[in-house]
């Protein structure tokens, strides 16, 4: 059975259009991304999905269940970690995740899972402070132990990632890595390509409300998404003539700093220096990211025929 | 029914006024003896509104509903903005806790702190006048008949209002003139035609005067008809705030 379902599913906002018409499904024991610019309508979905918000038409099933007739079965299947940091202000740690168990008709005999989310997310030994005295980074694990205080078979993570450093990031990694290996189905939304593509199966990518794509990640990329990286490179005098064999991998040049965009796979980084350093350049910088969201879409929506 | 879903909001929100009792059931209870003891000194001797009662005694019975009524509409509609605001009322609207349910906590935890206030203020007042209790399953009737209703107003008003001060707005344009204006501090039969007509029109004033029938078995009007008024008047809101929920009016928008 699949784990989520959305048949032709439509919501506006007064004049928006927030949804136009999104078709997907999602099977049991996937690791789902879902991929978007802002306002492409990510959270839109999963508050439709956890009850949050009211769909106009078309359907949303979770696990079989329709999320609006059957809410009562859906929301006991869902564990949806919301975008916005929001948190009581009036309870302890333990407090709210005890109040929240309560809320799914779970007492004491949840305490033991309650400790396990606490130990994993790294919060025991802030089991009793107060909401308020934590840092945003503790808030937002909060936030996931909240989401799966009644182990729901199906976890929705809205942007968990966002506004945490690194180290907390990977952990946070391993921590949905162990969610899924446990036999939780995982739809993920994230700003990061590098995160889909570490921890996704397939991937959806929504924009204006549609969906743009929906495939395997490997086969994504093979198409080109993500395959792109740039090169940033600061010269310590502005480079006068490049070299043939770069002209074709450069984006912009501004004084002495150059911009290559670069294939992942063929290109590599070192040979760009070294060709500059040849040609007599002298490279007192440089760093290399990721292509970002921004150019898939471009891409996309430039691809697809409208 | 979720049972121990509702039986959790219920105390969570109980404990939310517990944690600051100094403020919400402490404060209003001073307030109200402030009231009690002035008007009392003024006007003690003066007015006997029911035969053989005094106006101290008269005046305790609605000093008391009135507490219990503005306690109660305070409690659910300042925790619902307060949610809505801060953003957590998400974690309850996640949960499968029905519509009921939440109607039924939230009203519950209101008038468990209208009543206290309400208890509260008598404690304190019967240190200074003494009184009667002749039917005292009027007195519980109405105490709660009147709490459940203005705490199902509290939920309507948190749910309409987006901001603090819509919210002071209903308290202080509805909720505070028509607990005044419905004879805590005198009998309806002192006023000119008018206003007495008027009263009438006001289910406050019902709630008031059922309630001091518990107290004195004198009342204004007939304590059935009290009753029945208190009744329809909270089954109505009630109504409102369920519909409310249920459509998700400004909460799952
Ligand atoms: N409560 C709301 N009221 C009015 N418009 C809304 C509301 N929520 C979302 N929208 C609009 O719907 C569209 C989709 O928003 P949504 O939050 O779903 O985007 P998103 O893909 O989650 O973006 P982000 O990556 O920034 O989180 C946007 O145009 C947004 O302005
Ligand atoms: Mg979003």
């Amino acid at each position: 059975m699949s784990a989520i379902v959305l048949d032709g599913l439509h919501k506006h906002y007064g004049p928006v259009h927030a949804l136009k018409g999104v078709s997907l499904a999602v099977e049991e024991g996937e690791f789902f991304g879902l991929l978007g610019p802002n306002g492409a309508g990510k959270s839109t979905l999963i508050n439709i999905l956890a009850g949050l918000t009211r769909r106009d038409t078309g359907r949303a099933l979770v696990l079989g269940h329709d999320v609006a007739r059957e809410y009562r079965v859906t929301r006991r299947l869902l564990g949806v970690v919301p975008q916005e940091l929001v948190f009581d202000p009036f309870f302890s740690v333990r407090e709210v995740l005890r109040i929240q168990a309560g809320y799914f008709g779970l007492g004491r005999e949840n305490d033991a899972w309650i400790d396990e989310l606490l130990e994993a997310l790294k919060l025991t030994d802030k089991a009793q402070a107060n909401l308020r005295t934590l840092s945003g980074g503790m808030k937002r694990r909060v936030m996931i132990a909240q989401a799966l205080v009644h182990k729901p078979r199906v976890v929705v993570l809205d942007e968990p990632t966002a506004g945490v450093d690194v180290e907390l990031r990977q952990s946070l990694w391993d921590f949905i890595r162990r969610l899924h290996r446990e036999g939780h189905t995982i739809v993920l939304t994230t700003h990061y390509l590098e995160e889909a593509e570490a921890l996704c199966g397939r991937i959806a990518i929504l924009n204006q409300g549609e969906l743009v794509a929906l495939d395997e990640k490997q086969a994504l990329l093979a198409h080109g998404i993500g395959r792109s990286r740039r090169l940033c490179v600061t010269t310590r005098a502005p480079v006068v003539a490049l070299p043939e064999a770069l002209k074709p991998r450069l984006r912009r040049q501004e004084g002495n700093r150059l911009e290559f965009e670069l294939v992942r796979e063929t290109d590599s980084a070192v040979a760009v220096l070294d060709a500059l350093r040849s040609h007599g350049a002298e490279v007192v910088d440089f760093a290399t990211e990721a292509a970002d969201l921004e150019d898939v879409f471009v891409e996309l929506t430039r691809r697809r025929p409208s | 029914m979720n049972l121990l879903g509702f039986k959790t909001l219920f105390c969570k929100e109980v404990l939310r006024f517990w944690k600051v009792l100094l403020q919400t059931l402490v404060a209003p209870v001073i307030t109200v003896l402030l009231y009690f003891l002035i008007f009392s000194h003024v006007l003690e001797g003066r007015v006997e509104v029911f035969p053989g009662v005094g106006y101290s005694a008269f005046l305790v019975p609605g000093l008391m509903m009135m507490s219990v009524i503005q306690n109660a509409f305070a409690n659910s509609s300042s925790s619902l903005i307060q949610s809505k605001i801060t953003g957590n009322l998400i974690f309850i609207l996640v949960t499968p806790l029905s519509h009921f349910e939440l109607f039924l906590a939230f009203v519950a935890a209101a008038c468990v702190r209208g009543v206290l206030v309400g208890v509260g203020v008598w404690v304190v007042a019967v240190w200074f006048v003494p009184l009667s209790l002749v039917h005292p399953l009027y007195l519980l009737l109405f105490a709660v008949l009147g709490s459940a209703a203005l705490g199902a107003l509290g939920v309507i008003a948190g749910i309409w209002a987006d901001k603090f001060d819509q919210l002071a707005g209903f308290q202080n344009f509805i909720v505070l003139p028509l607990s005044f204006l419905s004879g805590v501090f005198y009998s309806i039969h002192s006023l000119p035609d008018f206003w007495q007509t008027l009263s009438h029109l006001n289910p406050f004033f019902y709630l008031i005067d059922g309630f001091r029938y518990g107290f004195f078995g004198v009342s204004d009007v007939s304590p059935l008809l009290s009753l029945a008024v208190a009744g329809a008047f909270l089954l109505l809101l009630s109504g409102i705030a369920y519909g409310m929920l249920k459509t998700g009016y400004k909460i799952r928008d």
